[in-house]
């Protein structure tokens, strides 16, 4: 057995690694995977990159943030296999929301309408909203950002962006410190059942296939240990898809419940995997369609085109400057060909091609692929807006003209 | 404890600031040389985030004294600390500040692992207590005895006998023995 170590949030899109270790998939490849659980983003990025462990479990647009330097230390890291596909709700406190939509399914299914709403609702509340944000490199925050420019607002100047760690966004909601926030899951569910705010749009109606968590790794290490990362990646894929499997939800969940990996009831974490979500204390529970995808559509893979997204949005909101040369090594954070490499032999479909339009697919659809038959979901973005990765510019001027 | 330590290293102007609330404008009206954060607070992403955006920080500031003095970082990491510095402060103004805090939460680190071990060993001799007494009871042997017998097993299985004393115990409570 090789031990292999890997940094981790308490989240439930931890799950692949959780269920790699302990349904046995890791050891099957020989691999004895160490967890190490971590607080802040912070402290997983310092893990990582100053090599106390060898990967970690790392918002995307972390990983190309780091690589671009514009997260302390700069380092370069390679993300060649997503952990997950959506995932993040925005939750805001019951005297906010007072102000959108009351039926709560049309609300959350509706996010243009109530981009609009929210955004007349910022005048009415009594001061400048403060939305809480797990990090600014944050999948969450970019969405966010993306859903309110859509409305008109400027998130740099009509509200409030707070960084805080998941697991402190509930009780600052409590203490009246913050006015709602966006975050992964359990936490939606956690603000709900305790009665701190209600659910008002959700990351897998903003963008139907968001980039949410990714494995990442120092490329040098990456790329001088294929005997170890490939195994890895196989052990990954297969723990990837007994989680999706709804027959494995209980048990999942109640893996996940355990103290030493999310620590919170199991009745919170199910939400998510389920994607039957209680947007308010008291109501029934509403339906998200894809809330959290970990296998199913090659949902692993790390298209080029969606680390290209990323960096269009760190140009958008003036986080990096932008240059052919900052281009080039974002979409390169994400190794499509290591994921290819080490799942070629292992009967995974393979999508044919590394980039494709972002949010063009209507309908599922079946796609070209080496292996297999590999059907993708819709992946719109709700303003039906398309990212063409080879045009970044001309994307960032059309948001610009809006 | 790090405090006082660093009183007495001749460092006075130190402000304790709890990461919680609103910390950070706290931490701008004070406007620190030297940040000091236990690595394991969920907070470090937030004061981050303010060395990032800060405007009342002029330089924002660098992660660990030397990024190039990888032993030390390491060290940093493995004792729990991370420290923000202002950029332009003498590197060897801090280097003592950070060995002194690396040195102080190894010390506080070590005291716990030895508290949870004596909690643990407190534990294990209340449990072998408590399965040699039912031993004693069930099968009338002298504690020395029971004691014995314990032992023994937990050598031919290979176990601890803390272990076998828990198996005892569960085992018994199962078919209805006195506990």
């Amino acid at each position: 057995m090789t031990p292999i170590s890997i940094a981790f949030l308490p989240l439930t899109d931890s799950a692949v690694l959780v269920a790699a270790r302990e349904k046995g998939f890791a050891a099957e490849q020989g691999i004895d995977l160490n967890l190490v659980r971590s607080t802040s983003w912070a402290t997983l990025r310092d893990r990582l990159v100053y090599g106390q462990v060898q990967a970690a479990h790392m918002l995307a647009p972390l990983a190309i943030a780091v690589t671009l330097g514009l997260s302390q230390h700069p380092a370069a890291l390679a993300a060649p296999f997503k952990l997950n596909v959506n995932g993040n709700a925005l939750t805001m406190s019951t005297a906010f929301a007072a102000a959108l939509d009351p039926d709560l399914p049309r609300r959350i299914a509706d996010p243009e309408a109530t981009a609009h709403d929210f955004a007349a609702a910022i005048g009415l509340h009594f001061r400048k909203p403060i939305i809480g944000v797990v990090h600014r490199c944050s999948s969450h925050a970019l969405m966010l950002r993306y859903w309110l420019a859509y409305a008109g607002v400027d998130p740099d100047r009509d509200v409030v962006l707070r960084v805080l760690p998941p697991s402190l966004m509930v009780e600052a909601l409590r203490a009246g410190e913050i006015d709602g926030f966006i975050a992964g899951a359990p936490w939606a569910s956690v603000a709900a059942a305790e009665g701190m705010g209600e659910l008002v749009a959700v990351g897998a109606r903003i963008w139907q296939r968001g980039v949410e968590k990714v494995l990442a790794f120092r490329t040098p290490w990456m790329d001088e240990h294929p005997e170890l990362v490939d195994p890895l990646l196989v052990a990954l894929s297969r723990a990837a898809a007994w989680c999706d499997n709804p027959a494995n939800h209980e048990e999942l969940a109640a893996i996940l419940a355990g103290s030493f990996y999310v620590g919170q009831p199991a009745e919170f974490i199910l939400p998510a995997l389920t994607g039957r979500m209680i947007p308010r204390l008291g109501e029934p529970a509403v339906t998200i369609p894809d809330s959290l995808l970990f296998h199913r559509e090659a949902a692993a893979f790390p298209w080029r085109s969606q680390a290209l997204w990323i960096y269009s949005q760190f140009v958008r909101w003036k986080m990096v400057q932008p240059s052919a040369k900052a281009e080039r090594l974002a979409a390169d954070v994400f190794r499509s060909d290591v994921y290819r490499r080490a799942l070629g032999k292992a009967g995974v479909p393979m999508p044919g091609a590394s980039m494709k339009l972002e949010g063009a697919l209507d309908a599922p659809r079946g796609v070209g692929a080496h292996r297999g038959a590999l059907t993708l979901g819709p992946d719109r973005f709700f303003d039906g807006r398309v990212f063409d990765p080879h045009h970044v510019r001309d994307y960032l001027a059309e948001l610009a003209g809006r | 404890m790090l405090e006082e330590g660093l009183r007495e290293a001749g460092y006075e102007d130190i402000h304790l600031v709890p990461p919680q609330g609103a910390f950070v404008a706290r931490l701008e009206r004070i406007a620190p040389d030297v940040v000091l954060m236990d690595l394991g607070s969920p907070s470090r992403d937030t004061l981050e985030e303010m060395l990032a955006v800060s405007r009342a920080l002029a330089k924002p500031i660098a992660m660990f004294v030397d990024q190039s003095d990888e032993d030390m970082i390491g060290a940093a990491i493995d004792a729990g600390v991370s420290a923000y510095v202002v950029d332009g402060l003498r590197k060897d103004r801090v280097k003592p500040i950070l060995d002194l805090a690396i040195r102080r939460f190894t010390a506080f680190s070590r005291m716990q692992t030895e508290l949870e071990e004596a909690k643990t060993a407190l534990a294990e001799r209340r449990t072998i207590d408590r399965a040699k007494a039912i031993l004693m009871e069930s099968r009338s042997l002298s504690e020395a005895d029971a004691y014995a017998l314990l032992r023994t097993t937990a050598m031919n299985q290979g176990r601890r006998i803390a272990e076998v004393a828990e198996a005892l115990i569960t085992a018994s409570s199962l078919l209805g023995g006195k506990m």
